[in-house]
């Protein structure tokens, strides 16, 4: 039974990082129609982002963690914008295979131009300046568990229920949700839709960040290619939700998270086959992902 | 949706392609001249491939590795990436060797000069580095890798070739059988599971163990092997064998098998840079028992990445470090001066392979590829600062291990063990 609870909580504090990342994947998905592949690659630069910020603060200021999240984030969401504004913008109107290409692009330059300036060897995050009372919990009947994972899980679904708020509650998610049903109508309502893309994308850089920056802290490694698993498991994860629906990335995430989590404990060798196949498995049989809305394609 | 979902699966599958291909030995457009190439093999334990060139002929290949008042030889390493430091560290042993012999007067009157190639830790750049340092740089001897995987990937082409290559520090059994121009000056993975496993059984009294593989790598599926023969064969038990691979970075559910199968130690052959990684989700989980390696544990980055959580890990390497006399003294007073670090494994074997090799080449006492082959294969009692080598009939060096243990961040020489 402990065995299971263990499983069961791997899979829970996986699954909250990749929901936070796989969010970025949907939002922008939802108002463009684009799949942003250098997503993952801005989740590596917020990582790097923490890195530098929390070695500088960690020991000077107070809640080291909290101004290292959120310097990150907000250094993430204007290099999300820049992006946007320099990568994508020219090719919007452009098919739409113009833009994937682009956005892989965009990511292997990001990763490659990260490699070259700051190197490719792995740095160690200062995990331990950054929290540094965390501890292994122990208590019975229940699995051991550490600190530091609570703490990422807590922060993962806070972040969580923040984007929730933002595109349910205020005017900004509103436009953003008009966007998404329906560009040139909005445009035709009086919504700048620049703004909310680019909104949009500032929100989605600064959730990788929050991941990158959770995802370091947890396994205690920054590199230049870190962002390439996180970032295709969240994307599989917004697909397997269904890619646009928010709801969706996040449950696409937590199931991603226990099918990993599961399928290493059982056969550690294909765990990325498991999870892989239980992507097709899911697609198969809702081809628009668990709370996907069908689309009619247009010819 | 479906379409999305065919492109998906696509992508996955050349991922996954991508991490395991097997080394692409097969390439086209030998520039070697002299000597003819034979594809036959011969059986026994030398094994692989024989070349048929004449030690006494004339070698224009050898000849045409002359520029102006230098002896080309080739290193491929992986000086970037994510194993960066090994290739860093070997680098700097062989120029500290190539300085010592140049120095000393060089070979056969000409100064060595090393041709560095990077593979960034990767098997195809390995075998493109490879081929490029043949056809285009014509250079007398290959030197590299450290990576069993990208030394597998070299080791056809300059057999094909028949330029003799000598890896400083490719421990997989393999390597050396490829054929009869391919060298080594450390030691094998067999002999280092072997060791571990006395190890784990006489010092530290364990009665079981755990494996955690990294599946895609030759290195730490063959150490692994030679660990449970050597460990069942004396009494212990394996009670969980787990794998990953190395683009994994969450092994928390890996580890809550190995935790419920409680062993006494668990092994785990890898590479520094996941063995931080692993060793950290260990000990979040609550597991305690050391964990056991080789030599890939070896890096300066190796505290940096792991911390705390490497106190009482174990793992086999090529030197002592701490070592205050004689030549290993000297090597690591050259190589503080050099690069303002202390010198690891892997830095002591680049060191030993380009001396060994500056001793075959001198003894050989001409620039035919053939007469050095055999010079090579008849180095005996080499003093080098690993040990002292003699290479056997199966192109490998006999000679001991020593095992260094973590405490509160450095490393400590715990033995020395020798073959058994």
């Amino acid at each position: 039974m402990e065995v299971v609870l263990q499983v069961l909580l791997n899979g829970l504090i996986l699954g909250s990082v990749y929901a936070l990342i796989a969010l970025g994947y949907t939002m922008v998905y939802g108002v463009l129609r684009l799949i942003n592949f250098a997503h993952g690659d801005v989740l590596m630069l917020g990582a790097f982002a923490g890195y530098f910020v929390g070695n500088a603060v960690a020991e000077v200021m107070p809640f080291p963690l909290l101004v290292t999240l959120i310097a990150s984030m907000a250094i993430c969401a204007a290099i999300g914008v820049l992006i946007e504004r320099l990568a994508y913008k020219p090719v919007r109107s452009a098919p739409s295979l113009t833009s994937l290409i682009t956005a892989m692009g965009v990511s292997l330059f990001l990763e490659y131009t990260t490699a070259l300036v700051l190197g490719p060897t792995p740095r160690g995050f200062p995990q331990d300046k950054l929290l540094p009372d965390s501890t292994l919990i122990h208590a019975a009947g229940f699995p051991d568990v550490h600190s530091r994972d609570l703490v990422v899980m807590a922060t993962a679904l806070v972040l969580l229920g923040v984007l929730y708020y933002i595109v349910a509650h205020t005017r900004m998610g509103k436009a953003m949700r008009a966007v998404s049903f329906d560009k040139d109508a909005s445009r035709l309502m009086g919504i700048n839709v620049d703004r909310v893309i680019s909104f949009t994308f500032a929100v989605g850089a600064a959730l990788a960040a929050g991941g990158g920056v959770l995802y370091a802290l947890k396994y205690g490694r920054v590199e230049p290619y870190m962002g390439i698993y996180p970032g295709l498991k969240a994307f599989i994860a917004a697909v397997l939700g269904g890619i646009g629906s928010i709801p969706g990335a996040m449950l696409g995430g937590l199931l991603i998270g226990f099918t990993e989590a599961g399928a290493s404990y059982f056969f550690s060798t294909y765990r990325d086959a498991v999870v892989f196949s239980v992507l097709v498995l899911v697609l198969l049989v809702r081809p628009a992902g668990i709370l996907g809305r069908g689309m009619v394609e247009k010819v | 949706m479906r379409r999305l979902a065919i492109c998906l699966l696509l992508t996955l599958c050349c991922l996954a392609l991508g991490c395991t291909r097997p080394p692409d030995g097969d390439t086209t457009g030998g520039g070697a001249t002299g000597g003819t190439t034979t594809g036959g093999t011969t059986g026994g334990t030398t094994g692989g491939q024989t070349s048929k060139g004449d030690p006494n002929a004339k070698d224009e290949y050898a000849e045409k590795a002359v520029d102006g008042d230098n002896l080309k030889i080739g290193v491929y390493l992986s000086i970037t990436g994510a194993s960066a430091t090994f290739g860093e560290g070997s680098r700097a042993g062989m120029e500290i060797a190539v300085d010592e012999v140049n120095k000393k007067g060089g070979v056969l009157g000409k100064k060595l000069k090393l041709i560095v190639e990077d593979d960034e830790g990767k098997p195809d750049k390995a075998a493109a580095a490879g081929q490029k340092l043949i056809t285009q740089d014509n250079v007398l001897v290959v030197l590299g890798e450290v990576i069993s995987s990208n030394s597998l990937a070299v080791a056809p082409i300059c057999q094909k070739n028949e330029v003799p290559m000598i890896s400083p520090s490719s421990t997989n059994v393999k390597v050396t059988q490829v054929g009869d121009m391919i060298f080594r000056v450390c030691f094998l993975d067999d002999f280092q599971g072997q060791v571990m496993a006395r190890y784990a059984a006489d010092n530290l009294k364990a009665k079981t163990a755990a494996l955690m593989i990294e599946k895609s790598s030759d290195y730490s599926v063959g150490l692994a092997d030679s660990f449970q023969k050597t460990f069942e064969a004396k009494g212990g038990k394996i009670v969980a064998t787990e794998s990953f691979t190395n683009a994994d970075t969450d092994f928390s559910s890996v580890l809550t098998k190995i935790k419920g199968s409680n062993p006494d130690v668990i092994f785990l052959p890898s590479y520094y840079n996941s063995v931080g990684l692993i060793a950290k989700q260990a000990r979040e989980q609550g597991i305690t028992v050391p964990f056991l390696g080789g030599d890939g544990w070896e890096s300066p980055k190796l505290i940096e990445l792991g911390g705390k959580a490497l106190d009482g890990c174990a793992f086999s390497t090529h030197f002592n470090v701490n070592e205050t006399e004689g030549k290993v003294a000297d090597f690591v007073k050259a190589y503080k001066a050099k690069t303002g670090n202390l010198p690891d494994g892997l830095s002591a074997l680049g060191y030993d392979d380009v001396l060994l090799m500056a001793d075959a080449i001198n003894r050989a006492g001409k620039l035919n590829r053939f007469a050095i082959r055999d010079a090579i294969a008849s180095t005996k009692d080499f003093q080098g600062v690993t040990g002292t080598i003699t290479i056997n009939a199966q192109r490998n060096p006999d000679k001991p291990a020593t095992i260094m243990q973590i405490k509160d961040g450095k490393l400590e020489f715990v033995t020395q063990m020798a073959p058994e």
